[in-house]
């Protein structure tokens, strides 16, 4: 007997979904006409720029990882332990580059310190250069973008891991004898672990499938997934399908070596779980220091976005050589209302993040309430499936789905969606699920399962206990997944510029082209809208 | 039982291989309010969400009013339920969880008269436009007894009713309860792991051990004529003594002296037997078994005194109750029992 077949019917819609294109890729990286061939693998492993560029995503990435820990880390303690004035305010700000989109990310930073953004110029004037007096490009300059928007996470966990310190742990190694220093190292460090664990994890991830710095700032610089891309738009279908099976062996690995390296000694902390008190910083000079210092961060952290702003004022040729802009308009945001062509993107981004949304939704509490449930036969499957996609490269995923809805199958379950108006939706959707299920299914353990019973023994049926009690207690994970899910999906860059076609191209595929035709005040017009469109819905999603 | 309003028949649930619940048997009279006692995984939760319908039995039936509802989802039971720990809807007024069962009945008018009657009930009229997290833990458990009775359930279910009360609000609360039960005649099942509590709020008790009924009574029943080992020391105090049986109404104790017994269970003269005795059926005597007084403990005018009585394997401690002065502890003494209960040894 079946019990849960709405269980197994989830099960299969995700591994339909999410499981099944990426194993075709597979697949489809050793099998040929003549069936099972290394024919393709021979190939991958003869160019020597495939090696180039699986070294570059492995040490870009271990590199960011290093970076955004060192920076984020410390201001982590900083923000928890220590009081200053405008400490709350700043705290906030600190996690800013968190709403920026890759992409808006990265044309912000040309912008601003481009080889013809404001520093440069500014540089330029000063000195009476003749040429920008350097270019932004290579690893470099991809790693100055990771460390500015990955931070965030080792800065997030650590203060989420830090308020869970037991105070008295800290004194209590302090009555033992162990200095500041000591204590940190031997009692705090340790405790974190967990939460470092899975910053670096996180990091490690996004950094391994960026896309958009390395496709804006790469130059000659080589990593797996701008090579998927641009093997894809050569035509070559079979090199990026072995390049994809190979970026996706490269993240299994990450994966499995910082999960272990999290689990396998985690802490479990004991304790009333009451934080140290900030300490007030006294001294007059450690107090100015301190608010001097967290403001001229604050400053550079906003810089992006105040460029942003600026650039999308600046007419169409108008900024030649001046350093500031010398004239200012609201055309480009005119233009990208009264322009039926203009307006598609931002039409096509908005529909199809908000259908991704939904759906990625409807799922996350499917598996929700199939996972809370006391004997639900396929709960731990599912709470892998709808972790899954979290740790597959955007562009694995979008090479996976094209290759595995460019066929017409439908005994194995494929139809040809690429090239259609579904395609870039599923691609948001699969890529929203971790997101959107990771908040539902917090929200799910915080319910009380007893209160579902409740409402059934009180003669509500499924649908009115859903309607009435799971739905309304559960509307701040709902929208606060909802609400990161929707600004993921409107801002995707990476799965977008494998799967779009003209009928369908997004917000971002459109500041991409208008960068390319130098209409850089649309480009980042566009970039304004979608950053306060994200800021929006995350303020809306976090509200209490 | 000739009027049988709930009956339980052979239950069982098991959990892979371990049975919860094991050919449980019992029947509740209309209006009349059982207790299931037992110690924690004695299977009277397990029993209480298979008649609520959470959980199905594996084998078994429930009926009511002489209708099988085994197969019945919980919705479609008419079986309210107060959880232990209350499970209110948070998002809601007072009012409106009250009201939660009542959707699609009579009209607006009729539905707020039957919260406020029930708001009564459990006197709290006035508090229907309270939030749920504004109220007192005690407020709370009224409330939750109160949307349960609202639809009119045929049975209500209580788990643990008053166990997360402070020690001092339970005595009224448990008052209270009794009385609201008794002005609305429902038929009732409770599960608690406290005697004082099953004999104060149940007409009846029946007390589960392993998934298994031991023995179903009045309290006085259960007090009085155990039927069991398990009960006899699981329901009241009492002191355990090993024995052999010296005819068939009398043991010979191994610490020494030959006491009187009750035989609940046949016992031929000669077997192994437990003798349990209660501290008030125990007294100083001139003569009888002997041993010391190792402890006391006062009660006001009476007190139990701690015996220690045998050597060895023999060796026991015996709880007596008698005036605060009748000994000192180091005296040596007799003790005398004039009510004791004898079953067979158990298996060691």
């Amino acid at each position: 007997m079946i019990r849960q077949p709405r269980g197994l019917l989830l099960a299969f819609v995700l591994v339909w979904i999410v499981v099944y294109p990426v194993l075709l890729v597979v697949v489809d990286s050793v099998h040929g006409p003549g069936g099972f061939t290394l024919e393709y693998m021979a190939a991958f492993a003869r160019e020597p720029q495939e090696w180039s560029a699986l070294w570059g995503s492995l040490w870009i990435s271990v590199a960011s990882v290093a970076l955004a820990g060192l920076i984020g880390v410390p201001l982590g303690f900083v923000f928890e332990r220590l009081d200053f004035p405008g400490r709350r305010v700043l705290g906030a700000l600190v996690a800013l580059p968190a709403v920026l989109p890759p992409l808006v990310g990265v044309i912000a930073f040309l912008f601003l310190y481009g080889e013809s953004g404001f520093v440069a110029r500014a540089i330029m004037q000063v000195f009476g250069l003749e040429e920008a007096p350097w270019r932004l490009r290579g690893a470099g300059a991809i790693l100055l973008v990771h460390a500015y928007s990955m931070y965030v996470y080792f800065y997030l966990f650590t203060r989420a891991g830090l308020v869970k310190v037991d105070a008295s742990m800290v004194e209590a190694a302090h009555s033992l004898g162990s200095g500041t220093w000591a204590t940190l190292r031997r009692v705090t460090l340790p405790l974190l672990r967990p939460q470092l664990a899975a910053a670096a994890l996180l990091t490690f991830m996004t950094a391994l499938g960026s896309f958009s710095a390395p496709y804006i700032f790469g130059g000659g610089f080589r990593v797996m997934t701008t090579q998927i891309v641009a093997s894809k738009l050569n035509g070559d279908m079979r090199m990026a399908i072995v390049e994809t099976a190979a970026l996706a062996a490269v993240a299994l690995a990450g994966l499995f070596l910082l999960r272990r390296q999290g689990g396998a000694r985690s802490v479990v902390a004991v304790g009333k779980g009451t934080p140290p008190a900030a300490r007030a910083l006294q001294q007059p000079l450690a107090r100015w220091g301190a608010t001097a210092v967290g403001w001229a961060f604050a400053v550079m952290l906003l810089l992006p976005h105040v460029t942003l702003i600026v650039v999308s004022l600046v007419p169409l040729g108008t900024w030649t050589t001046q350093l500031v802009p010398p004239a200012y308009t609201l055309a480009n945001y005119g233009t990208l209302i009264s322009e039926p062509e203009r307006l598609r993107p931002l039409v096509n981004s908005l529909w199809m993040a908000s259908a991704a949304t939904l759906g990625a939704l409807g799922l996350a509490l499917w598996a929700g309430r199939l996972v809370v449930q006391r004997r639900a036969t396929l709960r731990g499957a599912i709470e892998t499936l709808v972790s899954v996609p979290w740790a597959i490269p955007g562009t694995v995923l979008a090479i996976a789905l094209a290759t595995a809805f460019s066929v017409r199958a439908p005994w194995v379950g494929r139809w040809v969606l690429v090239g259609t108006a579904v395609i870039l939706p599923l691609a948001y959707l699969v890529r929203n699920i971790p997101i959107a299920a990771g908040s539902v299914l917090a929200g799910f353990r915080q319910l009380d399962p007893s209160l579902d019973e409740a409402a059934a023994s009180l003669g509500a049926g499924r649908v009115r206990t859903l309607r009435t009690v799971t739905v309304p207690l559960l509307r701040p994970a709902i929208l606060a997944g909802g609400a990161l899910a929707f600004a993921t999906a409107l801002g995707d860059f990476v799965t977008s510029i494998v799967l779009y076609t003209y009928e369908t191209r997004p917000i971002s595929i459109e500041i991409l082209s208008s960068l390319r035709a130098f209409d850089i005040g649309s480009a980042a017009a566009y970039g304004v809208v979608l950053m306060l469109i994200s800021a929006v819905a995350m303020v809306v999603g976090t509200r209490r | 039982m000739t009027d049988s309003f709930l009956q339980l028949e052979r239950l069982t649930k098991r959990f892979g291989a371990h049975a919860a619940v094991s050919d449980l048997t019992l029947s509740v009279a209309r209006g009349s309010v059982l207790a299931l006692l037992g110690p924690s995984g004695s299977g009277k939760t397990t029993t209480l969400r298979l008649l609520a319908g959470f959980d199905r039995p594996d084998a078994g039936s429930i009926a009511v009013d002489g209708r099988d509802v085994t197969a019945l989802a919980p919705a479609e039971r008419r079986f309210g339920m107060v959880f232990q720990h209350y499970a209110l809807f948070p998002h809601l007024t007072v009012a409106e969880n009250v009201a939660y069962g009542l959707a699609g009945r009579g009209s607006v008018e009729d539905r707020a008269r039957r919260v406020a009657e029930m708001l009564a009930l459990v006197d709290l009229q006035g508090f229907g436009e309270r939030q749920v997290s504004a109220l007192s833990g005690g407020q709370q458990q009224r409330i939750a007894v109160a949307r349960a009775l609202a639809p009119e359930p045929r049975v209500l279910l209580l788990d643990e009713p008053l166990s997360n009360l402070d020690p001092s609000l339970r005595e009224r609360t448990r008052r209270e309860l009794r009385a609201a039960l008794a002005r609305v005649g429902m038929t009732t099942v409770f599960v608690t792991h406290e005697q004082e509590e099953a004999f104060a709020l149940g007409d009846r008790v029946a007390v589960l051990n392993e998934g298994r009924l031991e023995q179903v009574g009045t309290p006085p029943e259960l007090y009085d004529r155990p039927r069991t080992l398990f009960v006899a020391t699981f329901v009241g105090r009492a002191s355990v003594l090993r024995a052999k049986m010296s005819g068939t109404s009398a043991a010979r104790l191994d610490a020494g002296a030959e006491w009187p017994v009750e035989t609940p269970v046949q016992l031929g003269d000669g077997t192994l037997a437990t003798v349990v005795v209660r501290p008030e059926a125990v007294s100083f005597a001139a003569a009888g078994l002997a041993g010391t007084v190792t402890g006391c403990r006062y009660t006001g005018a009476r007190a139990y005194f701690t015996v220690a009585v045998g050597a060895g394997d023999a060796a026991a401690d015996v709880e007596v109750e008698a005036p605060v002065r009748a000994a000192r502890v180091g005296d040596a003494v007799h003790l005398a029992a004039d009510h004791a209960l004898a079953f067979p040894a158990e298996q060691t």
